[in-house]
């Protein structure tokens, strides 16, 4: 990355002819390159993924005025999702074969991932996806910049074992995919590696605002930990009304996957203050990178923008992609995704991340503690960045 | 699932469990409110009602603020105040929407629907270029969060004996509107037989505009009360609408006491199912009750008998 910055761009650009760094006819001229973004910010979901939108945004800023990618500015296209999964196909297809897109920074959630998928494969793009999820995906076409679910869970089950004593569970969930082979990877470590108990699993429709019986039954049961993994509108019923309920969580332990800096916002601090949440990435992070990173996102987008996982995650994508195109000298899809594997990035917000193999990120587990200010405190990090194993053994 | 418990444990938890249902009971019955004011004397289908609920929890969102810069001696109260505004705004969209909108589609109630509907998905967009994409915090005043201890196992949530109060105040409000004022006894005229109401001169317009503009204030308290219990977010209305078109056809159309009774069924039995199955599971089988009794009264719990 300090050669090519210390170069001007347009002698890099001569070094690089466009004829033979893109063989396939994407959107590549002497001086530009276009790539996609593709989230929905219009319907439901926009909620989440404005974020996304922004950090990539953020990304491909700072990138261009470090000179672009092979010497070319990123040019970016930005298409509407609107929440719904037939749009994102729709819309992958145009950036892909009328925009002739490089790249595409994209998606949210698994449902449009799925939708947009079988496109990607067909046309031969590039998709960088920013949110974690839940694993048993793997792809020639996609980069997952996010965590997959064990490396999500594990090492934050284990640390509970350990730190709190923990000996007896219960899991919450949104009713869909996610929350459903998160719990049961979850549940499958407790009982078979940790040799612990759940003693209650348990989902809502998506949407639920009422969890008063959930939480009489979590009073009757007393587990040593409620294992939550609730999204959206849910979240801010199910913390308002468990505070309501006199459950405190700085006594009760309380372990989530799906609350983020972003969601915290909507709960408000003062309803989750003391909940663990197990995430890669959080605003609070003391290293040099991240100091740099918040100050620029919050001059870009307003000082009162949170960063959650995800948003950090989307940040990734178009560094990920320019470091690729570089190590493999040429922007096309084929030589980016054999190129892929190895990549590192050492200016992560999160600390440093490298490329796996199977085209997710090596990244460290970490533990947050919530605080009424509704950001985390650090309260652990594993030694070693953790493995992802989108298809993990024993776990499904 | 009820092995290992004292009858102590079983007690309180049937108190809890108790109060639960009668929370939901509570927040079904003021969501359905609204709607189903609107549905029973005009027919009309408000698609957009989560909407106006969204609406009023923005208002509270906002006076929150204001309240807090400008006024912090008045914050401890400030909700009453929500409440009000809340009120105010929504009716006033109400009023305004009824006039420019829905008074053209009388004749044709499938339009009404796919009007609503558009109107809904306006509102939406609106909040979320006004308020943004993500989800706003409403900050309460610290009495009205937590619990009151009765015994050492029986817990009562503040927020949840608020919402019982405010249900039973606006419910009472409505029957009293409806049964014992001048504008009620036009209501109901209008609804037996708006032509004959016509020829004896009632002005049916204006009972329609202002039937409307209710339905739509209340629902805007209904939304600033759920900002305790909920999330505020443009498309948040959304979480609501099903529910809400539950209570209220379940209830048949046109009688106040049948929205109480369904919202009483369907609250209890989801509560109840909820605590001895799961959360998915006991919406499945309330879903279940309630179609299988439609099939047994189409019209609903109760019928208004009116000769058509």
């Amino acid at each position: 990355m300090s050669a090519t910055a210390l170069l001007p761009p347009f002698a890099l650009a001569q070094q690089f002819p466009t004829a033979k760094i893109n063989t396939t006819g994407l959107a590549v001229t002497d001086t530009e390159v276009t790539v996609g973004i593709l989230h929905s910010v219009t319907g439901t979901m926009a909620i989440s993924e404005t974020g996304s939108v922004e950090a990539e945004k953020l990304a491909i800023e700072q990138i261009n005025a470090q000179g672009g990618v092979l010497g070319r500015k990123i040019k970016f296209i930005q298409e509407d999702g609107a929440s719904d999964w037939p749009t994102f196909a729709e819309k992958a297809k145009k950036l892909l074969v009328n925009d002739k897109c490089a790249s595409v920074m994209g998606c949210w959630t698994s449902a449009s991932r799925k939708a947009v998928l079988p496109v990607f494969e067909q046309y031969n793009g590039m998709l960088y996806y920013p949110t974690f999820y839940e694993g048993l995906e793997q792809s020639k076409n996609v980069i997952y910049t996010g965590q997959e679910a064990t490396q999500q869970i594990l090492a934050g089950l284990n640390w509970v074992e350990k730190e709190k004593k923990a000996k007896t569970f219960y899991l919450l969930g949104s009713d869909y995919i996610w929350p459903r082979t998160s719990n049961k990877i979850a549940r499958k470590h407790i009982e078979n590696v940790l040799k612990l108990k759940v003693i209650g699993e348990e989902y809502f429709p998506l949407g639920n605002t009422q969890f008063n019986s959930v939480i009489n039954k979590i009073k009757l049961t007393k587990p040593d930990v409620i294992y939550a993994i609730i999204v959206g509108g849910s979240n801010v019923a199910f913390y308002k009304q468990l505070k309501a309920a006199g459950i405190d969580l700085t006594k009760q332990t309380l372990m989530t996957i799906s609350v983020t800096e972003d969601e915290i916002d909507g709960i408000g601090g003062e309803n989750i203050v003391g909940a663990y949440a197990c995430m890669k990435y959080f605003q609070s992070l003391q290293n040099d990178n991240n100091k740099a990173f918040v100050p620029a996102f919050k001059k870009m987008w307003g000082e009162k923008t949170v960063i959650g996982d995800v948003t950090q995650a989307a940040y990734l994508g178009p560094w990920l992609w320019k470091l690729t195109a570089e190590k493999a000298g040429s922007f096309d899809i084929d030589k980016i995704a054999a190129a892929s594997p190895g990549v590192e990035f050492k200016g992560a917000p999160e600390g440093y991340v490298r490329i796996h193999e199977n085209h997710h990120l090596w990244s460290k587990t970490r533990v947050g503690r919530a605080r009424s200010d509704g950001q985390y405190d650090v309260v652990y990090e594993t030694a070693e960045l953790m493995e992802p194993n989108p298809f993990p053994k024993g776990y499904q | 699932m009820l092995g290992g418990y004292s009858f102590g444990e079983l007690g309180s938890i049937l108190a809890m469990q108790g109060f639960a249902g009668l929370i939901l009971f509570s927040v079904f019955l003021l969501m359905a409110l609204g709607l189903a004011i609107i549905f029973g004397q005009m027919g009309v289908i408000n698609m957009a009602h989560g909407e106006f609920m969204i609406l009023g929890a923005y208002m509270t969102y906002l006076c929150s603020h204001l309240v807090q810069t400008y006024v912090p001696g008045i914050y401890v109260g400030y909700f009453f105040i929500a409440m009000v505004v809340a009120f105010i705004v929504s009716g006033a969209l109400g009023l305004a929407v009824e006039w420019l909108l829905i008074r053209h589609l009388y004749a044709r109630p499938l339009d009404t629907l796919l009007a609503t509907w558009g109107l809904s998905l306006i509102m939406q967009q609106a909040f979320r270029s006004i308020f943004g994409a993500r989800e706003v915090g409403v900050e309460l005043p610290t009495w009205m969060m937590g619990s009151l201890p009765v015994t050492d196992t029986i817990e009562v949530q503040i927020n949840g004996l608020f919402v019982m109060a405010l249900t039973l105040v606006i419910t009472g409000i409505v029957a009293f509107l409806m049964y014992r004022s001048r504008w009620g006894l036009q209501v109901r005229a209008v609804v037996s037989n708006r032509t004959m109401s016509e020829a004896v001169g009632i002005d049916t317009r204006r009972i329609d505009r202002l039937t409307f503009g209710l339905g739509c204030g209340i629902a805007g308290i209904a939304g600033s009360a759920f900002t305790m219990i909920g999330s505020t977010s443009p498309s948040a209305g959304q979480l609501y609408i099903v529910d809400t078109f539950l209570v209220v056809v379940f209830g048949g159309a046109q009688s106040l006491l049948g929205t109480v009774a369904s919202a009483l069924t369907i609250s209890q039995s989801q509560s109840t199912l909820e605590f001895f199955t799961s959360g998915s599971n006991a919406k499945v089988l309330t879903l279940l009750i309630v179609i299988g009794l439609l099939m047994l009264r189409p019209q609903g719990l109760f019928v208004l008998k009116v000769r058509r």
